[in-house]
């Protein structure tokens, strides 16, 4: 029979932790307990305006601004305050830059702690045990396996994150990108860049 | 002409409809006061560590289901919702997806 749906005859039935999350939410609401509206905010948040490109902005202009770089290393939070970027999981930020001497990663060996406001949440490998462990254990390896190869000579320093501070990797600015406007400069400031598993994009 | 190889999908910020429900109610809960968020990590960090020694954990599905169970026992410490309460209305989920026609929206009964 076409059509009928006899292969469905009722609603699909989401997996067991989806119903166990739906029963939470109605508990919670039932007793006054939370705000589904105030649900629905925080989910369109961090699907649709939160993400890498905050933090992509704030590169883009410590490369254009040197006044705002030493700022910004120098005490990120009212820097990025003045922004707009703070708030949830953002609360102490702080700024690294790599230089030709040093690399600087970033991992959360308890969790996945992670500066929300200007990366958005976490892709899954960095919430992996594999990364967890291993950016820590062995750095160049992991660095080798997302594609890195640093300069002979050039330090590696692993920054573990927690739930009181938070990082964000200053990355080195790309050769042959004098003069460009900061838009242009952003465009090549990557998610995995910010982390400290990359570099920034060099201009096509 | 070639593909440009800088062309990717960009991966979705939450995998998975609940992934996203869940961390919202934790993130909502934190700033009702119902906890600090130090609080949720140091339960979190502890759950992952339980999960992560029987197998390597891959951030994904496993991450957010560690993630559900310790929400899960935190409110039943809280007094928030008890395993009874919550298996209760998970059941009663359950039953209004089964019973509510395909394409039709779903509602809890009663």
């Amino acid at each position: 029979m076409p059509h009928d749906h006899s292969d469905h005859p009722h609603a699909l039935l989401p997996p067991d932790p989806a119903l166990r999350v739906k029963a939470l939410e109605t508990i919670l609401t039932e007793k006054g307990l939370i705000d589904p509206a105030a649900l629905e905010e925080i989910i369109d948040t961090y699907q649709n305006r939160i993400g890498p490109q905050n933090g992509a902005r704030v590169v883009a202009r410590a490369w254009s601004d040197p006044d705002f770089k030493e700022a910004l290393l120098a005490d990120a939070d009212p820097v990025l305050a003045d922004l707009g970027y703070y708030g949830r999981q953002g609360e102490h930020m702080v700024v690294v830059e790599n230089t030709p001497q040093q690399h600087n990663m970033v991992v959360c060996t308890l969790c996945s702690c992670y500066p929300w406001p200007l990366l958005g949440i976490p892709p899954g490998w960095y919430k992996s045990d594999a990364y967890r462990a291993r950016a820590v254990r062995e750095p160049r390896k992991v660095l080798a396996e997302f594609g890195v190869t640093l300069p002979e000579g050039s330090a590696v320093r692993v920054w573990d994150s927690t739930a009181e501070v938070r990082y964000l990797v200053l990355p080195v600015r790309p050769e042959g990108t004098e003069g460009m406007s900061e838009d242009d400069l952003a465009a090549l400031v990557t998610r995995d860049s910010m982390i400290g598993t990359g570099l920034a994009k060099v201009p096509a | 002409m070639s593909l440009c190889p800088e062309v990717s999908v960009p991966e979705p910020v939450f995998a998975e409809p609940w992934h996203a429900q869940v961390f919202a109610l934790t993130v909502h809960l934190n700033e009702a006061g119902r906890f600090s968020w130090g609080e949720w990590v140091e339960r979190f960090s502890a759950t992952l560590k339980r999960h992560g020694l029987s197998r390597e954990l891959d951030g994904g599905e496993d991450y957010f289901r560690a993630w559900l169970e310790t929400l899960e026992v935190f409110l039943a410490e809280q007094g928030a919702a008890s395993p009874a309460e919550a298996e209760v209305m998970r059941s009663r989920w359950e039953e209004a997806y089964l019973s509510t026609p395909h394409g039709a929206p779903v509602h809890l009964r009663g």
